[in-house]
């Protein structure tokens, strides 16, 4: 994803400041109760000083008024700002987005089979269910499914990465996305997205921030801050009449100042900028949230499941050793070994060649008559027949039936040496051969010792998560002694050996049975059930349609690992939400020390025992809470823009630290902020 | 203050700490229906009823039963105070109760509240007196029961759509706790001198040769129950300042117990309930905690005197035969200490029964009583009121430190999302309106300044303290307001129907939705609630939503009047 | 639409009437006059068959030859009524009667301002405080020594036979208990002229 770079700063501070402006729109300023009640206030203040000024010259202090009203004013604007400046990072980048969502020309095709019979329509025209074909320069028009032809496309546009990918029909790699373009060949691609809809329309409206709703967590927090912004409206409201009962009246500006410097206006104003930012910085890893509450629902996974291949260990495995059986001799499986997997092109089997060529100086077969039998699932074994024998090699079970069926007899150490290097964590791949000719023997000869590779720093990884709670599960086709062994090497909580697509749904569901919430990953099309059923269901943007489809977040740069990074950014946002509030309640205090023996000086002089700051007079005392109020907003942008850090830790450690900080903080910070802003505005002669 | 009055507050903490354990098993016995030694008694009455006591209410059917069986009760009692003159055990021949003072005390008594805004010696009938507020001593107290019983249920289930039966829950509270537990203590009482009598009033000639009538009545039944159950409505007047009421230094302490007992059982019943047992003692030290200093504070207060009276030649320096400090409105054989940590207890756990004047406590006295209240009646409050309004600051409590620890806040295994916070925000607002709102009101229209005793911030503290009493249904008083007119009538009347019923309500729906959750499993990422630093958060969030809400109507009402008083102004 | 349940609510409302309101205190009532019937009957204090007060109501002293007991409230110890003064403590009609008590205590009893013993001067809770504090009492010896033509002496040992002490050893405060401390004093005039 392309970042704006420095120059674009100076522009998207310069939009805020705009948007703040034109955010006072009393229709945006309804989102927010708390800011609302600010802007009333504001306005309430601006007619009362116009009347006085009008009016009643010298009732009271105009030029104290005039400074609360714009003190108001700024408030609300340093809110807006606050939003403004959030929103314009995903704007910035919604640009970037857009200029390659530029109108193009589709080659629709009525018969996806006649890929030569296209005509030309325009990229927005394109329904679901059409058919396209793209040559190479083509914009491919649209999100869909390659039904036939493969080509090599630039998705630079959508992920940032240069290096082209392969796109092909069937299997994983069949999803195109719109906007990317094909680089050689050509592609039949079924439409998945109608106009408007593509997964570019999707992206843009996301980073901008357009139709944000609330996420449950923010909606709950907006709610806490109305009832509590009511409390102390009814506060403030009914202290006019005890006011008046002790033989004070009070001026309606002091009253606003009151109520302002009392309800949350820190996490108030600064609530939807966190929820924009959240979403911006997982944006910057790379991940595309469909909805903030994808993104909310990461802070909270307890479980998160982790495919084995490509996410714990590297994609492939090596062979490291042959343990020949039965008095075999080792050169002699090692050539059987490397002629069963001559042919194979997959990583273990290409690792099989290289340990038989270096180690036992086997040379490459020349070519005969072979015959290769590839892999497949229901067989679970390959192999090759020629004109001598006929070598076979596979899981342990697969392969002794196999020598069973033709009558051959299992060497009996063999089941033992499966076992330990199963234990070992290693795969073990039995190796039979079967001679041809009328007393053609069979028999097994070794077994080749297959190797996870874990990758570096997983175990650390794993830690950490589960220093926040968070349990990690492997899933693995393994069986369940390798499986056992591979986890306890990654530092993985549990797994899930021998797992079939259908038993990833199964355990995401028991999980969620529990009260858990679960996080995976996922990027083929057998994934989609188990993304869809997941909490937070990440697909690799290399992945198939049906698995970007199911998840609610797509990863651009593919990296399994990613999760972890997604679920920091999930409790970020959460906290830096609780730590604002913290603060913005816990501010109440001093401002009640400074505000209410202003308020009474003349009644009750014997009240000034509370103005423990020894603020310099009532009017002084006054503004300097609300310039404080106002100031703190600006101060904390940063930090709601950039989130609390979050630390791997337990969550009463976390709870202790944050509640030092910004509870602690939030008591202590304004009494100092007031005192001073206090002096200085005596100093300049203001009050 | 002297040593032996803080031994009274340590002989108190410990005595409450030991009997927490076996009432809270007690507890558990009857709300989770293990106990059943009076079930020909049960079955026969919800027989009687025509219901299933199987049946397992949601929350919608659950406050049904409440609000018509509170509305039932409360229309009855309204009826035989209008008719007290037509009906028996009226010795002493008294009226009818006037419209306004019948509903009020209607609704005082049926919500727990007991506010009395007449002389029960010379209003109310013994028949009024017998089959209305013992009564609803019994009933009200069985109903928070019942309602915290259900939130219980609703915390502690899962996936579950009803949080009890509320016909079960009040009949078992009934039976099971509040009438056993009321009988020994009401003979406890008449042992050191409590009167239990039909006779009529008692005529002597003092010493002097002057004629006094001494009032009787069945009171210790009254007390006992008034006790147990928070209510804190007294037969007389002078409520536990009467010797016939609460006649030595044993009966006071044993009636100190008696209102603490049940709130402090039920955290340990909550604890026990929602598997973690550790929870319900770090939600009793909170309440212990706050308790103390309230306590601590009204001693100081009251030991130190009144520097108003001291400069009038009082001694208020107390010693070994001088009470000293502030004695006005105080028995002398409670004195200071006995008297104050009546005041604090009475006060935080929503009783209302008072043995000293409240009134005429020092300012700072007076506001600790005041704030007791305006913290929500979480300091052990109601029986069953206690725990369900601690729980609800609990809840707000774990979702703003919950966020904090980067997890959607989750409450023993329960999250707190929108309707949770809606329900227990609802819950905050009505709670500070219901007290802030009628205040103010009365405060500057000549309805509600015709009832003040006292000028200056006093007066404002007694129309404030009315109302916080009334909202918090605890029923204690500055009792120098005449609360018997029309308009405080009314205002108090629909006060404590608000206070009770609109907060109930909320308390229950809470229960239906965290009930129909089911429970997400412990981690390290979990918010802990059963920490010292959780205690220290729910204390913090308790004194600061209440300190927000109310500091500046306090600060017009005792504050001043503490800062004037030490000035020697007086009004 | 569904009825409300008003049959469960008024039959239990019936039910826990009689239960709670009848029964209850009824058996609290019968059980009390069989165990303790002194105490359920008003502790009443009878001489010669005379009913002349309760042990546990204060009464209203103003003669010199007895020991008084606090100052009185609205009611004067009358028993049908009951209450302090609920004056608030920046009330200035109680200051001055604060003020005015403490002069009658210097100039009845001979006591000094700013030493008047705190229960002295002010109100009870109930208006029917039987007791007063021992620093009360030990200052009201020498006039009721006076009146009386009992030595100082022996009128402290009779205070002190009528002093309380904690009950248990620590609830409440030490006390005096007026009425039978008066009791006392015309009984031994009593047995003195007899």
């Amino acid at each position: 994803m392309p970042t704006p770079s420095d120059p674009a700063r100076g522009a998207v501070a310069r939009r805020a400041l705009r948007e703040a402006v034109v955010k006072l729109h009393p229709r945006s300023m309804r989102q927010n109760p708390v800011m609302l009640v600010v802007y009333v206030g504001a306005l309430l203040t601006t007619v009362l000083l116009a009347r006085d000024l009008a009016f009643h010259p010298g009732d009271s202090s105009p030029a104290f008024t005039a400074q609360l009203a714009i003190w108001l004013w700024f408030t609300v604007l340093f809110a807006n700002f606050a939003e403004a400046v959030a929103e314009g990072r995903g704007k910035a980048q919604a640009d970037t987005l857009r200029a390659s969502r530029t109108r193009t020309r589709a080659r629709k095709l009525d018969d996806p089979t006649q890929p030569d019979h296209y005509y030309y329509v325009s990229s927005n025209e394109l329904e679901r269910g059409d058919f396209i074909v793209c040559l190479p320069g083509d914009v491919i028009a649209g999100d869909g499914e390659v039904v036939a032809g493969v080509a090599s496309v630039d998705e630079s546009a959508i992920t940032g990465e240069s290096a082209p990918v392969v796109r092909e029909s069937g299997g994983d790699r069949s999803a195109v996305t719109g906007g990317t373009k094909v680089l050689s060949d050509f592609l039949v691609v079924r439409i998945t997205a109608g106009p408007g809809e593509t997964f570019l329309d999707r992206m843009i409206a996301l980073v901008e921030g357009a139709g944000r709703q609330k996420t449950p967590n923010e909606l709950a927090l907006t709610i806490l801050l109305a009832g509590l912004t009511l409390i102390l409206i009814l506060t403030v409201v009914t202290l006019e009449p005890l006011a008046r009962y002790a033989g004070t009246r009070l001026a309606v500006p002091v009253l606003v100042a009151l109520l302002v410097c009392l309800i949350p206006t820190t996490i108030g104003g600064l609530l939807s900028a966190i929820g924009i930012a959240g979403m911006d910085r997982l944006i910057r890893q790379n991940v595309i949230a469909m909805s903030g509450r994808a993104v909310e629902a990461a802070g909270d996974v307890d479980t998160l499941l982790l495919d084995k291949t490509g996410t714990i260990t590297l994609g492939n495995r090596h062979a490291v050793s042959l343990h020949p059986v039965g008095g075999v001799d080792d050169h002699y499986l090692a050539a059987c070994a490397l002629s069963a997997s001559n042919a194979d092109e997959t990583p273990e089997g290409r690792s099989i060649v290289a340990l038989a060529r270096s180690r036992y100086g086997q040379k490459t077969p020349s070519e005969g008559d072979v015959r290769v039998l590839p892999f497949s699932a229901s067989t679970r074994m390959s192999g090759i027949d020629d004109e001598v024998h006929s070598v076979r090699k596979g899981a342990g079970d697969a392969v002794t039936r196999w020598v069973r069926e033709h009558g051959g007899l299992i060497a009996p150490e063999l089941q033992a040496l499966v076992e330990s290097i199963a234990r070992g964590g290693g795969t073990p791949l039995v190796v039979a051969e079967r001679l041809h000719g009328v007393n053609g023997s069979v028999r097994v000869l070794g077994v080749i010792h297959l190797k996870d590779v874990v990758k570096a720093g997983m175990r650390e990884r794993f830690e950490r998560l589960r220093a926040m709670g968070i349990r990690t599960v492997m899933i693995t086709g393994d069986n369940p002694l390798t499986a056992a062994a591979i986890a306890s090497e990654a530092g993985v909580d549990d797994f899930l050996a021998e797992a079939r697509p259908e038993d990833k749904m199964a355990l995401v569901k028991r999980e969620q049975l529990g009260g858990r919430l679960v996080a995976m990953t996922g990027d083929g099309t057998n994934d989609a059930p188990a993304l869809a059923q997941a909490d937070v269901g990440v697909a690799m943007n290399s992945g198939t349609q049906a698995a970007k489809e199911a998840g609610n977040m797509i990863d651009l740069e593919s990296n399994p690992t990613k999760l972890i990074e997604v679920v920091e950014v999930g409790k970020q946002l959460l906290m830096t939400r609780g730590a604002l509030t913290t603060f913005s309640i816990a501010n109440d205090v001093a401002k009640y020390f400074a505000i209410l023996p202003a308020m009474f000086l003349t009644t009750y002089p014997a009240l000034a025992s509370l103005n423990i700051m020894r603020l310099h007079s009532g009017n002084s005392a006054i503004l300097s809470s609300v310039i404080f109020n106002a100031l703190v907003i600006i101060a904390l942008i940063p930090l709601a823009l950039r989130g609390v850090r979050s630390r791997p830790a337990p969550a009463s450690v976390i709870l202790r630290r944050n509640l030092v900080l910004y509870g602690g903080g939030g008591l202590i910070v304004p009494f100092a902020g007031i005192k001073l802003i206090d002096m200085a505005l005596v100093a300049m002669h203001l009050v | 203050m002297t040593t032996n009055g803080w031994v009274q507050f340590g002989l108190l903490g410990m005595t409450v700490a030991l009997l927490t354990r076996p009432t809270g098993a007690w507890l558990v016995g009857v709300y989770s229906g293990s106990f059943g030694a009076l079930g020909f008694a049960e079955r026969a009455i919800y027989r009687v009823m025509r219901i299933d006591p199987n049946q397992d209410q949601p929350w919608t059917r659950y406050a049904e039963a409440m609000l018509t069986f509170s509305v039932v009760s409360m229309l009855m009692t309204y009826l035989v105070l209008r008719l007290q003159g037509m009906l028996p055990l009226n010795p002493q021949h008294l009226g009818a109760v006037a419209p306004s003072q019948a509903f009020e005390t209607a609704a005082s008594f049926t919500t727990n509240t007991n506010w009395q805004s007449y002389a029960g010696e010379s209003t109310m009938s013994y028949f009024s007196q017998l089959t209305q507020f013992t009564f609803h001593n019994v009933a009200s107290a069985a109903t928070g029961m019942a309602v915290a019983a259900a939130l219980v249920r609703g915390v502690s289930r899962k996936g579950s759509a009803g949080i009890g039966n509320f016909w079960v829950d009040l009949v078992r509270g009934t039976l099971y706790v509040l009438l056993p537990l009321s009988l020994v203590l009401a003979l406890v009482f008449v042992q050191q001198g409590t009167i239990q009598t039909l006779q009529t009033p008692v005529v002597a000639t003092t010493l002097e040769g002057v004629t006094q009538t001494l009032a009787m009545g069945p009171v210790a039944s009254q007390e006992a129950i008034k006790l147990v159950g928070t209510n804190g409505g007294g037969f007389f007047n002078a409520n536990s300042a009467h010797p016939f009421e609460n006649p030595t230094p044993l009966t006071n302490f044993l009636q100190i117990v008696a209102i603490l007992l049940i709130p402090a059982g039920f955290t340990r019943m909550y604890g026990r309930l929602v598997s973690s047992p550790r929870h319900g003692w770090v939600l009793w030290s909170v309440m212990g905690l706050l308790l103390t200093a309230g306590g601590a504070a009204s001693y100081y207060a009251e030991a130190h005197g009144n520097p108003v009276h001291a400069a009038r030649g009082v001694d208020v320096v107390g010693t070994a035969t001088n009470p000293g400090g502030n004695m006005e409105g105080k028995e002398v054989r409670f004195g200071i200490p006995s008297s104050t940590l009546y005041a604090t207890v009475t006060t935080a756990a929503s009783s209302g029964a008072v043995n000293s004047m409240h009134d005429s406590f020092t300012p700072l006295g007076g506001l600790v009583t005041m704030l007791n209240i305006q913290l929500g009646e979480v300091i052990f409050g109601g029986v069953g009121a206690g725990l369900y309004s601690m729980v609800m600051m609990v809840i707000l409590t774990v979702f703003i430190a919950g966020l904090m620890v980067g997890r959607t806040p989750e409450y023993l295994g329960k999250k707190i999302r929108a309707r949770e916070v809606q329900v227990a925000s609802l819950y905050a607002l009505i709670f500070p309106a219901a007290i802030l709102v009628p205040t103010a009101a009365s405060a500057v229209l000549p309805q509600g300044l015709a009832g003040l005793a006292n000028a200056g911030p006093h007066g404002l503290s007694e129309i404030l303290y009315a109302f916080t009493s009334t909202a918090g249904n605890n029923g204690s008083a500055f009792a120098g307001l005449s609360g018997g007119s029309t308009w405080y009538n009314t205002l108090f009347g629909l006060v404590m129907l608000t206070g009770r019923f609109a907060m109930m309500v909320p308390v229950l729906a809470l229960a239906g939705f965290l009930g129909e959750q089911g429970r997400v499993p412990d981690s390290s990422g979990t918010f802990p609630v059963t920490t010292v630093l959780f205690g220290v958060l729910l204390i913090s969030v308790i004194a600061i939503l209440g300190a927000l809400t109310f500091f500046p109507a306090l600060a017009l009402g005792p504050v001043a009047e503490h800062y004037l008083v030490n000035a020697g102004r007086l009004f | 639409m569904r009825t409300v349940p008003l049959r469960p609510a008024i039959t239990l409302t019936t039910v826990l009437c009689l239960l709670t309101g009848v029964a209850y205190p009824g058996l609290v009532t019968v059980v009390a006059q069989l165990l303790f019937p002194f105490q359920a009957n008003g502790s009443l204090l009878s001489v010669n068959g005379e009913v002349r007060g309760s042990a546990l109501i204060g009464q209203r002293f103003t003669e010199d030859w007895y020991f008084h007991s606090r100052p009185a409230s609205a009611g004067g110890y009358d028993g049908m009524t009951s209450g302090g003064s609920n004056k608030g403590p920046s009330d200035r009609a109680l200051a001055d009667t604060v003020a005015s008590a403490v002069a009658a205590v210097v100039r009845v009893e001979g006591g000094t301002a700013g030493a008047v013993p705190s229960d002295m001067v002010t109100r009870s809770a109930s208006g029917l405080d039987p007791h007063i504090s021992p620093a009360n009492a030990a200052l009201q010896v020498a006039r009721v020594s006076r009146a009386r033509g009992i030595s100082r002496d022996d009128l402290r040992q009779l205070v002190a036979r009528h002093t309380e002490l904690r009950q248990l050893g620590v609830f409440g405060e030490p006390r005096v208990h007026v009425l039978r401390l008066n009791l006392a004093l015309d009984s031994a005039a009593a047995r003195r002229v007899r």
